[in-house]
C-alpha cells in the first residue's frame, strides 16, 4: 500500500504539528519551547504545501504558497521577538525559564 | 419648548446639578454650598408646588426617554407621585437646614452635601416613576448615593456598617431587577397607571405572576425593613443625624414601602392582586414587623436604635394598609406614609441635638434632660405622642382609618396588632418622656457644648419645631382639603373607584 | 455624492495607524503629538465609515480590485463598524492619557528610561491599531491570522515595556500562548482550505458541513481563540501581562485586545460554522464563561494589588461574553443575546479602559499599588476616584450604564428562554463585582490622619479617565443609535421579534 504524496506530506505535516505541540509543554527551557514553536509551524506549512500539490491542472495551487511565504514571515519576526525576549528575562532572572510563581498577588 | 414635557426633568435637575456642583467646591467654601443648598432645596419645593397645582387641575406631566426599543425610562406625575414627592421636597428643605447646623466644622462637608443632594434627586425620581424599569434606575442610583452618606464618618464601624447596607440592599436589588426583566418578558413594558394592567397576564401566567410578585415584595423590602430583611437599619444608626432623619422619614425607607405601595396599586391593580392571593401574606408579613419591631425596640438603650427598630415596626403600617382590601384601610396605609414621615423626621432631629448639645446617646443618660432642653423635647412629645396613636395627632388618624378598614374587610385580627402595637409603642416611649419630664438630672452631661442664647444651634433647633407643628397640623386639621388626608382620599378614591 | 461619501474610508482606518507607526519610530521627538494626531485622524476616519454604513448597508472593498479569490477584500457590516468606533474612541482617550503619561516630567524612574519608553510605545501602539482595525475589516480567515498576529505582537512588546522583572516574565508567558493559539487557528485555516478550496468567510459559510475536517477545525479554531481571550482555563496568562504593564498598556490591552480574537469567535461561530455548532458545544462555551465569573470574581476578592484586581476583574467579565453561545442558540432571543454581548464589550471596554487608567493614577499618586495602603487617597485624587467609581458601576451592570443595559438584554433572552441557570449567574456575577469594586471604593472614606506623601498626578490623566467613565454611564442612556447599526449584516434575528418586544398586554 503506497500513499499518495499529498496525503503522506499532510500526515508528515499534522504529526510535526503534534510533536512540536508535545515539545512546547514537555519543556521548561525556553529556547526549546521557541524550538517547538517552530516545528509546529513547520508542520502547518508542510500541511499547507501539500494542499497545494492537490490542484487539478499541471500547477500547483498558488493560494497556498502564498500563505506559506506569509506564514514564514510571520513566524521569522515571532522566532526574533521570542528570542530576544527570552534573552531579557535571561539576563534579570537568572534562568533560561519561566519561573513558577503564580500571579504576584 | 412644552413646559409640560420639562417640569418633572427640571424638578429632578434642581437637586441634581446643585449636588454636582458642591463636589466640586472647596471644602472652606461654607457660604457658597449652603447658598446652593438652599436655592435647590427651595427651587424644588417651588416646582412642585407648580405641580401639584397642575395635577390637581387634571394636567399630565410626563416626560419620556427610549433606552431600548421597548424599553423606555418614564417620568410620571400621577395623584400619588405628588404624595410622595411632596413630602420629600419639604423635608428635605428642613433637613438640609438641620444638616448644615449639624455638620458645622465636620470634615467632607462638600462630598456629604453632594451625595445628599443626589441621593433626594434619586428620591424623587423613586417618586415620579411612571413603570418598573424607571423606578428600578431611581431606586438602585438611591443605593449608590446613601452609601457615602452611611459611611460618611470613615470609622471601622461606619465602613462596617455601610457594607452590610450595600450586601442587603444590592441584593435586593438584584432580586428587583429579575422580577423586573421577567415582567418585561411575560408582559412587555407595563408602566403604571391606575388599577394595574396585569389583569389579563394573571389569567394567563397566575404562578408566573405570584413569584414575580414574591420576588419584588423581597426586593423591595429589603429597603422598606420588612422583616427579616431589616438588618442594616439599625446598624446604619451610625451615620450622622441627618442622614438617619432623612433616610429613615423621607428617603430610604419610604422608597421601599412607597415601591410596594406603586406594585400593589398601579402595576398589579388592587383586585389582580386580590385574584392572585398575595394580599393575605403580604398583610401577615407586614403585621409581624409591626410587632417584631416594636419588640425590640423595647429592649434599646441606645436612642437612634430604638427608634430605628420603632420605624421598622411603622413603616409597616403602610404596607398593612396597602395588603388589606378596601380603600379606607387604603387611606390609612397611604397617609401613615406622610405622617410617619413627619413624626419620626421630628424624633431623629431631637435625638440628633441630644447628642450634639449634650453628648447624650443613650435613654437612660436621658434623665432631666426636659429641664435642659424644653423645646427640644416638646418636639419630641409631639412627636413620640403621635406614634403612640394619641388624638388628635397625626398618628392617630392613620391608626384609626387603618382599623376602620381592617373592620370592614373583616380582618378583625388587625385590630389586635394595632392594640399590641400601639401598648409597645407606649411602653418605649413613654419612660422617656417620663425621664426627661419628670425626673431629676443626674449627674454632668457625657460632653456639653457651651450654651448660647438658646438651648441648643438654631439652625438645629427650627427644623425639630417645625416638623411637630406640621405633626399637629396634619392631625388637627385632617379634614381640611389641602392635608395629606385629603390627598390621599383623592388617590384612594381613584384606584378603588375603578 | 460628496467626497465625504464615496472616499474609501475603510482602507484609511488602516492605512493611517500604519504610516504613523512608521513616522513614530523615525521622529521621536514628535511622537506623541504624532500619536494623538493620527488616533483622532483614525476616529475620524471611523464616523465616515459609519455613516457609510447606517446610509448604505454592509461594504465591501477589494483591496487592489483584485477581489476574491486571489486578492483581499475589507468589509464593514455593523458589528465590524461598532468594533472600530469602540478601538477609535478608547485609543484617542489612551493617547492623550499616554502622551502625559510618558513625558519627562512624570518620569518615576530614571529619565532615560522614561524616553525609552516613550521612544517605543508610539509606534507599537499605532502597529496595534492598524491590526484591530485590519482585523475588523477583514473578510477571510487567513487575513483574520495575519492581523491577529500583528495585534499579538504588538500586545506582546507593550506588555514588555516596563522592563522590570515581573513585566518581562509575564510578556514572555503572553508570547508563547499566543504564539501557540495563532498556530492553532492556522492550522484550522489550513484545514478549511483543505476541505472547501476558499478562504473568504461569506463564501465558506456557504459550503461548510458537518465532517471530521470541519470539525477538527472548528475544535483548533475556538481553542486557539479562547486562549487568545484569556477564557477559563486558559487565562492564567492574562492577570500578571495587565497588571505589569503601564497603565496605559493595560488599558489598551484589557480593553481591546482581548477583545479582538473574541470577535474572531463570533465571527467563525455565527456565520462560517452556522450550521455545524451544536447546542452542546455551545453550553459547554457557557459553562467555560460560568466558570471565569466565578473564578475571576473571586480572585478580584482575594488579590493585594490593584492592577492585578482590575485584571482578574477582565477574567470574569469576559465570562459574560461567553453566555451568549448558549443563550443565542434559541432562535426566539438570538438577537436579543447577540445585541447583548456585543452592548456588554463595548460598555465593558470603556469602563475597564477607565478603570485601568484611575488605578493608574492611584498606583502613581501612592507610588505603589497595595490596596491597603490606599486610605485617604480621595484627598489627593476625587476626580480619578469617582472614575472608578463609574466604571464599577458599569462593570456591575448598576443603572443607568452600558453595562445595566448590556445585562437586561442578555438577561431578557436568558428569561424569555427558559435558561434560569445563566440569568441567576449573571445575577451572583453581579453582586460578586459589587463586593471587589467596593473593596476599593471603602477606602475613598476612610479617616486619615496626616497627609501621605503623594506624588502629583497631572490633570490630564485624570480628566481621560474620568471622561472614559462617564462615557460607559452614557451608554446607558444612548443604546437606540447602537443597535441600529448593529442590525446592519448581523448573522442572527430574534424570531417573530415583534412579540417578543411588544408583549401580550
Amino acid at each position: 500500500m503506497s500513499l499518495e504524496p499529498a496525503l503522506f506530506y499532510a500526515l508528515a505535516g499534522v504529526g510535526l504539528f503534534a510533536i512540536g505541540l508535545h515539545a512546547l509543554f514537555a519543556y521548561a527551557h525556553l529556547l526549546r519551547k521557541i524550538l517547538a514553536l517552530n516545528v509546529m509551524s513547520g508542520g502547518v506549512f508542510l500541511f499547507l504545501i501539500a494542499i497545494a500539490s492537490r490542484s487539478a491542472g499541471p500547477v500547483p495551487d498558488p493560494v497556498p504558497h502564498a500563505m506559506v511565504l506569509t506564514g514564514i514571515v510571520v513566524s521569522v519576526c515571532a522566532t526574533g521577538l521570542a528570542l530576544v525576549l527570552a534573552n531579557r528575562v535571561q539576563a534579570t532572572t537568572g534562568k533560561m525559564q519561566l519561573p513558577d510563581e503564580g500571579d504576584g498577588a | 419648548m412644552n413646559l409640560d414635557h420639562w417640569l418633572l426633568v427640571f424638578i429632578l435637575l434642581s437637586s441634581f446639578t446643585t449636588g454636582l456642583i458642591i463636589f466640586f467646591l472647596d471644602e472652606e467654601a461654607h457660604r457658597l454650598r449652603t447658598f446652593l443648598n438652599l436655592l435647590g432645596a427651595s427651587l424644588k419645593v417651588i416646582l412642585v408646588g407648580a405641580m401639584i397645582a397642575g395635577v390637581h387641575s387634571n394636567h399630565v406631566y410626563e416626560s419620556r426617554l427610549t433606552l431600548l426599543p421597548g424599553l423606555d425610562l418614564v417620568l410620571r406625575a400621577d395623584a400619588m407621585s405628588v404624595l410622595f414627592v411632596a413630602l420629600s421636597s419639604v423635608l428635605w428643605l428642613v433637613t438640609t437646614l438641620y444638616a448644615v447646623g449639624y455638620l458645622e466644622g465636620a470634615p467632607h462637608r462638600s462630598r456629604f452635601f453632594g451625595f445628599f443632594s443626589i441621593c433626594v434627586s434619586a428620591t424623587t425620581g423613586v417618586a415620579l416613576s411612571g413603570n418598573l424599569i424607571t423606578f428600578l434606575i431611581f431606586y438602585e442610583l438611591l443605593t449608590l448615593s446613601t452609601y457615602p452618606l452611611v459611611a460618611h464618618r470613615g470609622t471601622e464601624k461606619a465602613l462596617k456598617a455601610g457594607r452590610n447596607y450595600l450586601i442587603y440592599t444590592l441584593s435586593g436589588g438584584a432580586l428587583l431587577l429579575l422580577a423586573t426583566v421577567w415582567l418585561h418578558t411575560l408582559a412587555g413594558p407595563v408602566e403604571f397607571s391606575l388599577g394595574g394592567k396585569l389583569g389579563q397576564a394573571a389569567l394567563e401566567h397566575g404562578t408566573e405572576l405570584t413569584i414575580i410578585f414574591a420576588l419584588l415584595i423581597a426586593g423591595l423590602g429589603v429597603k422598606a425593613a420588612l422583616v427579616p430583611l431589616h438588618g442594616w437599619l439599625p446598624q446604619a444608626m451610625v451615620a450622622p443625624a441627618p442622614v438617619s432623619a432623612l433616610l429613615h422619614a423621607v428617603a430610604v425607607v419610604k422608597a421601599g414601602a412607597f415601591g410596594i405601595v406603586r406594585v400593589v396599586y398601579d402595576l398589579y391593580g388592587v383586585r389582580t392582586a386580590q385574584y392572585l392571593g398575595v394580599l393575605p401574606p403580604l398583610a401577615a408579613v407586614a403585621a409581624f414587623t409591626i410587632v417584631y419591631g416594636s419588640a425590640r425596640a423595647l429592649f434599646q438603650d441606645d436612642l437612634k436604635r430604638r427608634l430605628a427598630f420603632s420605624t421598622v415596626s411603622q413603616v409597616s403600617f403602610i404596607v398593612l394598609g396597602t395588603a388589606i382590601f378596601g380603600p379606607v384601610a387604603a387611606l390609612g396605609g397611604l397617609v401613615h406614609l406622610v405622617h410617619q414621615g413627619l413624626m419620626k423626621i421630628t424624633l431623629f432631629f431631637c435625638a440628633g441635638n441630644l447628642a450634639e448639645a449634650l453628648g447624650v446617646h443613650k435613654v437612660s443618660e436621658m434623665a432631666g434632660v426636659g429641664k435642659r432642653m424644653p423645646w427640644t423635647m416638646a418636639a419630641f412629645t409631639i412627636g413620640a405622642l403621635g406614634m403612640i396613636g394619641v388624638p388628635p395627632l397625626a398618628g392617630f388618624v392613620s391608626k384609626w382609618y387603618l382599623g376602620t378598614g381592617a373592620v370592614l374587610a373583616g380582618d378583625y385580627w388587625v385590630l389586635a396588632v394595632l392594640a399590641v402595637s400601639s401598648a409597645l409603642n407606649a411602653a418605649y416611649l413613654l419612660p422617656i418622656l417620663h425621664a426627661a419630664w419628670f425626673q431629676e438630672q443626674q449627674g454632668p452631661w457625657p460632653r456639653e457644648e457651651t450654651r448660647g442664647r438658646w438651648e441648643t444651634r438654631g439652625m438645629l433647633l427650627l427644623p425639630p419645631l417645625i416638623t411637630a407643628g406640621l405633626v399637629l397640623g396634619a392631625g388637627l386639621l385632617a379634614n381640611a382639603p389641602f392635608s395629606p388626608l385629603g390627598w390621599v382620599r383623592l388617590i384612594s378614591d381613584r384606584e378603588y373607584g375603578l | 455624492m460628496t467626497f465625504l461619501e464615496t472616499a474609501p474610508w475603510m482602507i484609511w482606518t488602516v492605512l493611517l495607524p500604519l504610516c504613523a507607526g512608521i513616522c513614530t519610530f523615525l521622529f521621536q521627538r514628535a511622537a506623541p503629538w504624532l500619536g494623538v494626531a493620527a488616533a483622532l485622524g483614525n476616529a475620524l476616519a471611523v464616523a465616515a465609515l459609519a455613516a457609510q454604513v447606517l446610509r448604505g448597508g454592509s461594504l465591501r472593498y477589494p483591496v487592489g480590485g483584485w477581489g476574491v479569490p486571489l486578492g483581499i477584500d475589507l468589509r464593514a457590516d455593523g458589528l465590524s463598524t461598532l468594533m472600530l468606533a469602540m478601538s477609535a474612541v478608547i485609543g484617542v482617550a489612551v493617547s492623550v492619557y499616554a502622551a502625559r503619561y510618558f513625558s519627562d516630567e512624570d518620569a518615576e524612574d530614571d529619565l532615560e528610561a522614561q524616553r525609552h519608553k516613550r521612544a517605543y510605545f508610539w509606534p507599537l501602539w499605532m502597529f496595534l491599531l492598524a491590526g484591530l482595525n485590519g482585523l475588523f475589516l477583514s473578510a477571510d480567515i487567513f487575513h483574520l491570522y495575519v492581523t491577529l498576529e500583528l495585534l499579538g505582537f504588538s500586545a506582546v512588546s507593550l506588555a514588555a515595556l516596563a522592563g522590570q522583572r515581573a513585566a518581562l516574565v509575564a510578556a514572555m508567558r503572553y508570547l508563547l500562548v499566543s504564539l501557540l493559539g495563532s498556530l492553532c487557528f492556522l492550522f484550522g485555516v489550513a484545514l478549511l482550505y483543505a476541505a472547501y478550496a476558499t478562504v473568504d468567510v461569506t463564501t465558506l459559510a456557504g459550503l461548510a458541513k458537518a465532517g471530521p475536517i470541519t470539525w477538527t477545525a472548528l475544535g483548533l479554531m475556538t481553542g486557539g481563540l479562547l486562549m487568545k481571550s484569556a477564557v477559563f482555563p486558559l487565562h492564567f496568562w492574562l492577570p500578571p501581562a495587565h497588571a505589569n504593564a503601564p497603565a496605559p498598556v493595560s488599558a489598551l490591552l484589557s480593553a481591546l485586545v482581548v477583545k479582538a480574537s473574541f470577535y474572531i469567535l463570533l465571527r467563525l461561530w455565527f456565520e462560517l460554522f452556522r450550521g455545524v455548532v451544536t447546542l452542546p458545544a455551545a453550553n459547554f462555551l457557557g459553562l467555560l464563561g460560568a466558570a471565569a465569573i466565578l473564578w475571576g470574581s473571586f480572585q478580584a476578592l482575594r488579590v493585594r494589588r490593584l492592577k492585578l484586581l482590575v485584571a482578574y476583574s477582565t477574567v470574569a467579565q469576559l465570562g459574560y461574553l461567553c453566555l451568549l453561545f448558549p443563550l443565542a442558540q434559541n432562535a426566539g432571543v438570538a438577537f436579543t443575546a447577540w445585541s447583548g454581548c456585543i452592548y456588554f464589550m463595548l460598555a465593558h471596554a470603556c469602563a475597564k479602559a477607565a478603570m485601568f487608567l484611575a488605578a493608574g493614577n492611584m498606583a502613581h499618586a501612592a507610588g505603589h499599588d497595595r490596596i491597603a495602603g490606599l486610605d485617604g487617597i480621595t484627598q489627593a485624587l476625587p476626580l480619578s476616584v469617582t472614575a472608578f467609581m463609574l466604571a464599577g458601576i458599569s462593570l456591575i451592570g448598576l443603572p443607568p450604564s452600558g453595562g445595566f443595559i448590556a445585562k437586561w438584554m442578555l438577561l431578557k433572552a436568558a428569561i424569555a428562554s427558559g435558561q434560569w441557570g445563566w440569568a441567576l449567574l449573571m445575577l451572583a456575577g453581579s453582586l460578586l463585582a459589587a463586593g471587589y469594586v467596593m473593596r476599593v471604593l471603602r477606602h475613598a472614606f476612610t479617616q486619615v490622619d496626616k497627609a501621605l506623601p503623594l506624588h502629583r498626578v497631572p490633570r490630564t490623566m485624570e480628566w481621560t479617565a474620568a471622561g472614559l467613565a462617564v462615557l460607559a454611564v452614557l451608554l446607558g442612556l444612548m443604546a437606540a443609535r447602537p443597535l441600529a447599526l448593529l442590525r446592519i449584516g448581523a448573522p442572527v434575528a430574534d424570531a417573530a421579534v415583534a412579540a417578543v418586544e411588544g408583549g401580550p398586554r
